[in-house]
């Protein structure tokens, strides 16, 4: 059953047909980022805002610091989702999170060294393994911790624009899945369905880059790192300093609860 | 002039969804970030802006108090149990308050729903509920009728 997928699936789709599809995807992940940060001006804003902060810093953040910043935010803010303040969205990000990064990797490997033949045991099951995961942390988050149906009550099958990138991703992870099962079976004709969902749902998934959050992952790092770095030269976004006389006031919690 | 989002620090948690008390901080459908739909329905009571884990939302004052070039930004710490706050006026001026959130522990206040109801007695009192115990008096001061002749008081 943990077999890989595509293996079986060069007895009738050619590998070089397969890795021109997977690389093709991965230049519309390039091109739509790109897209996305001229259009909205987005770097643009990111830089503006750099230079605004470093002229109103009160100190001046060495190179030695910017480098330790720089891996505190990839550590606890990208590899940790640190910046989630509630414990169920951080640990359903991070269900998708990994699990996107684990599929998508093993996805490469298979396709790439192994397309005709059986992958390394551990290689397949880290495929099922991801998928898994982005479907757990995916639907997780789309059915119970969505603001939409948590906090203002709309139908969990209510979609708009938002929605684009975290239902194309589960979609397409979840036909990959449901066509591994069916393809092991031998059923063809079904085999076939699934796998067109499949493509179509990969599809749109990363080449509706321009118009879906998709790009965060990369935006949100450069975002934390931004923050850290104006904790650390004092502007702090205008913000007032941590209190630094909590025992006078008592009664405070221990831990936040947001609500 | 009322809350705007810095949508680049909001991941969209709708704490300010939750607290608004005019029900107009809500979800944008493009972008999944907090959105105040109605502006001049906004009356500024902070409430989303003390709420937000991420500090990402501010408020624009209106010109006639808060002109262009101010800044009035606030952190709460539920952990500390303070609230601070730093104003920048448009000559260069800041000031930094530091206040506690509440001075009582958490929980220590009963909510009106641990009360058992009014009797039909009490409904019809002129005293208000919890008189005169929660002024912390015996009763109520009165006024004799005698006292009110002209000159008396």
């Amino acid at each position: 059953m943990l077999s890989n997928p595509f293996a079986a699936l060069s007895a009738s789709v050619s590998p070089a047909i397969m890795q021109t599809y997977v690389v093709v995807m991965a230049l519309l992940v390039v091109a739509g980022t790109l897209f996305d940060i001229i259009h909205k001006q987005s770097a643009t804003y990111f830089f503006n805002n750099w230079r605004d902060f470093k002229d109103k810093a009160k100190r001046q953040v060495g190179g030695g610091e910017m480098a330790s910043l720089a891996v505190r935010t990839a550590v606890v803010d990208v590899m940790a989702s640190g910046e989630f303040c509630n414990m169920r969205r951080r640990i359903a990000h991070l269900l998708t999170m990994y699990g996107f990064v684990i599929y998508v990797v093993t996805t490469i490997m298979m396709v790439f060294a192994y397309p005709t033949a059986a992958a390394p045991a551990g290689v397949a099951a880290l495929w099922y393994i991801g998928s898994l995961m982005v479907c757990a942390g995916g639907y997780w988050f789309w059915f119970f911790i969505r603001v939409d149906v948590a906090a203002e009550g709309y139908s969990p099958f209510r979609f708009v624009r938002a929605d684009l990138f975290i239902v194309s991703l589960v979609l397409s992870v979840t036909f990959a899945l449901v066509w591994a099962a069916v393809q092991a079976t031998g059923n063809a004709t079904w085999s076939y369905i699934f796998l067109g969902l499949y493509l179509l749902a990969t599809t749109v998934l990363f080449g509706s880059i321009p118009w879906s959050k998709f790009s965060h992952m990369f935006f949100k790092p450069a975002a934390a790192l931004e923050k850290r770095v104006a904790e650390a030269n004092g502007t702090m976004s205008n913000l007032p300093p941590p209190a630094n006389a909590p025992r006078k006031f008592g009664g405070g919690l221990k831990h936040a609860r947001h609500y | 002039m009322p809350t705007f989002v810095y949508m680049t620090r909001c991941d969209g948690c709708g704490h300010c969804v939750d607290i608004c008390p005019s029900d107009i901080m809500h979800i944008d459908t493009t972008y999944r970030r907090a959105l105040n739909i109605e502006p001049n329905m906004c009356w500024e009571c902070y409430s989303c802006v003390k709420a937000c884990p991420q500090f990402a939302i501010d408020c624009r004052g209106y010109a006639d108090f808060a002109p262009l070039g101010h800044s009035v930004r606030v952190r709460r710490e539920e952990d500390k149990a303070t609230i601070s706050w730093k104003i920048k006026f448009r000559d260069g001026r800041e000031k930094n308050f530091v206040s506690p959130i509440r001075t009582t522990p958490w929980g220590s206040i009963k909510s009106p729903a641990d009360y058992a109801p009014p009797s039909a007695e009490a409904m019809k009192s002129q005293e208000l509920a919890h008189e005169p115990e929660a002024l912390k008096v015996a009763a109520l001061p009165t006024v004799s009728r005698d006292r009110f002749k002209q000159g008396a008081i």
